[in-house]
């Protein structure tokens, strides 16, 4: 071990030349996130605490979840812009259907599912088989969820969450060795999160998505059955939209406007994790630290005491700054 | 016979070079129903009173304008999202800087089709030379739009001088002035896109950007030149919304959903969000149904939240009304 050699020291060169490959090769979404995490820890110590690191993963966990429904219908080829407005019509609808009780919890959201799964059937249906775009179809879905989440409740909210409708967003398991209390809302997320990993990472379903997106019709060509897998990656997005969306009322409570531009926040944070828009890339894993990202620099410029409308304009800057960091290094490659 | 058939095929020449797309159709039929409906169950102004044949149109003033903008960029495979937050700097800006005097308003003119330029520029330059998805960019640049204007201005600022609402409420005889600059703007946007280099390599950039790149097009321009001329259209359409408001307030861009709506409009008259097809024709259509549903809806008395509903799924009527016969897969 101690001989160091001539041929040794080549083979240290090549293990660094290696090394630097394999950081070459993380996703810069990682590095971004380490940066701004450390950084945020600087201006708040509590961030790097055991109790402040699980708390700011309960705050992240409902947008990532929305991240990787968004990330499957990217990764196809489409968009579903309908996302946020789900958020709101799960909120307001549910304010109605438990109408105060905690009996209704459970039964609020499976109804609330439910309509997830159909709205997801309309998305894909109409744009699988009345091949409308699904810039346009997902758009016109927006104004309809949102225009009948409204005339549901007639405008206004109703009510208020019952505690254990409102645990999946704020709620712990107490006396966990380790963590000390642990966020029912971290747990859903590990859960989807590997669920999602599987389905997309490990099955012929996912293979099938990122062929649909990189080349429809090489994909047909070669038996992929498009139309009822795309049907498929919208109804899986408009489903994790309604988790998304329970545990956000859970956490935030009643408010109408509670999930207006939560879709461009879902699409950006895929972006920051490397999902190519218009299909044929993405990942799991990167998209939820993506979405860990965009919530970290939420917080950090919280912590810097910058008022909402330059929180807005960084982020803009932010989002085009990371991804045309991503276009042009992966450009090189070619 | 031969004296009838050619200017029958001349006709339908120049129909082809404007581009009419089936979605005049959709507009008639909307437009029939409609005003069925209003006879049926409300007082029927729809097909007997003309002020609100020309109220329909004043209506569609506002996002006509910046829906003409939108059409080029989209038929250049790209997309403008930052155009609400255009009007909403336009509108501010140029009743900041009028403050009701009418001396000034040369001067605010000049300052916001300035921004407007540089706003489109900017989205321009990101998009070809930084090779950043269209979408993000100007998610990107409508977000950092939206901060400096709600950072600088909280609520209506200044005002726009009497003289300047002519451009909102003037008439030139029976005919608004507002709806003379929309026509004029649609026929410029036709001009463009069919008489024109530019329109052609338009068409070109965005059917294959690397096939007109190839045969010796600079596609990075014609991309730039058609966002500075999609910011300049929102700028218009700012000026016209601020003059008809008599002050600017940050919100009224994103309050009137510019940028979703000018693409919705654009796409529901027939331009391909994959670029290369479309033309300006098709979205002013577009841009009616949409005047045609609002008139139809106040009058017939609709639950403002039934109206987005409706919007909602006649937006996907419109477009599946002639996708779903297309042979190829939508994105």
């Amino acid at each position: 071990m101690t001989t160091t050699t001539v041929p040794e020291q080549a083979g240290v060169s090549k293990f660094f030349r290696s090394l630097w490959n394999w950081i070459k090769a993380v996703p810069p979404v990682y590095p971004l996130f380490i940066l701004i995490f450390v950084f945020v820890g600087f201006l708040s110590p509590n961030y790097h605490t055991m109790t402040g690191i699980l708390a700011f993963l309960r705050r992240a966990a409902p947008l990532a979840i929305l991240a990787v429904g968004e990330m499957i219908v990217l990764a196809s080829g489409g968009f579903d812009l309908s996302i946020g407005s789900i958020v709101t019509m799960v909120v307001l609808g549910s304010s109605i259907l438990l109408n105060n009780d905690p009996a209704n919890a459970l039964p609020a959201i499976a109804i609330m599912l439910v309509i997830g799964i159909v709205i997801g059937l309309i998305n894909g249906v109409v744009v699988s088989y009345l091949k409308v775009p699904s810039f346009i179809a997902t758009l016109g879905m927006l104004l309809l969820v949102r225009g009948g989440a409204l005339y549901w409740v007639g405008g206004a909210p109703k009510g208020y969450f019952t505690d254990n409708w409102r645990m999946f967003g704020r709620g712990y398991i107490e006396n966990v060795p380790l963590f000390g209390r642990f966020p029912i809302g971290l747990i859903l997320l590990i859960v989807i999160g590997l669920l999602t990993w599987y389905i997309f990472h490990r099955t012929n379903f996912g293979k099938q998505i990122l062929a649909i997106g990189d080349n429809v019709r090489a994909a047909m060509l070669s038996g992929v059955k498009v139309r009822r897998v795309r049907v498929m990656a919208f109804v899986i997005s408009a489903l994790l939209a309604v988790i998304g969306g329970v545990m956000i009322g859970g956490y935030g409570g009643v408010n109408v406007t509670i999930g207006e531009g939560l879709e461009m926040q879902a699409i950006a944070a895929c972006v920051v994790g490397g999902t190519l828009l218009l299909g044929g890339k993405g990942s799991v894993l990167n998209v939820i630290f993506g979405a860990f990202t965009m919530e970290i620099m939420f917080n950090m410029l919280n912590l810097l005491g910058l008022p909402k409308p330059y929180k807005d304009a960084v982020q803009g800057l932010i989002i085009i700054g990371a991804v045309a960091y991503v276009a042009l290094s992966t450009r090189k490659k070619r | 016979m031969a004296t009838t058939t050619v200017p029958g095929n001349r006709f339908k020449q120049i129909l082809r070079t404007m581009r009419v797309s089936p979605v005049y159709v959709f507009l008639i039929v909307i437009f029939l129903v409609g005003g069925i409906m209003d006879q049926v169950l409300s007082d029927g102004q729809i097909f007997t009173n003309p002020a609100i044949l020309l109220n329909i149109l004043v209506r569609s003033v506002a996002l006509g304008i910046v829906a003409v903008g939108q059409t080029l960029v989209i038929i250049g495979a790209s997309i403008d999202l930052s155009v609400a937050y255009t009007i909403s700097v336009t509108a501010v800006m140029s009743s900041f800087i009028m403050q009701g005097n009418p001396a000034n308003v040369p001067l605010a003119i000049l300052v916001v089709f300035a921004i407007g330029g540089i706003i489109g520029l900017v989205n321009g330059m990101v998009i070809t030379k930084l090779h950043v998805n269209s979408f993000i960019t100007t998610l990107g640049t409508s977000l950092i739009l939206k901060g400096i204007i709600n950072a600088t201005f909280s609520n209506y600022t200044g005002s726009v001088p009497r003289s300047f609402e002519f451009f909102g409420y003037g008439t030139l005889g029976p005919v608004p002035v507002s709806i003379i600059v929309l026509l004029l703007v649609v026929g410029g946007g036709w001009f463009l896109l069919t008489r024109t280099k530019f329109g052609s390599h338009l068409y070109g950039v965005g059917g294959n950007v690397e096939v007109a790149r190839l045969s010796g097009l600079r596609t990075d321009r014609v991309i730039i030149a058609a966002h500075i001329i999609c910011s300049l259209t929102a700028v218009l359409t700012g000026l016209f919304v601020v003059s008809r408001l008599r002050s600017g307030a940050p919100w009224i861009g994103p309050d009137g959903i510019y940028d979703l709506e000018s693409v919705a409009t654009a796409v529901v008259g027939g331009t391909a969000l994959s670029g290369g097809k479309g033309g300006v024709w098709g979205t002013l259509a577009g841009v009616l149904i949409f005047g045609v549903l609002d008139t139809v809806f106040n009058q017939l008395g609709v639950n403002p939240y039934l109206k987005t509903v409706l919007r909602g799924a006649i937006i996907m009527l419109a477009v599946a009304s002639y996708t779903y016969r297309a042979k190829k897969e939508a994105a």
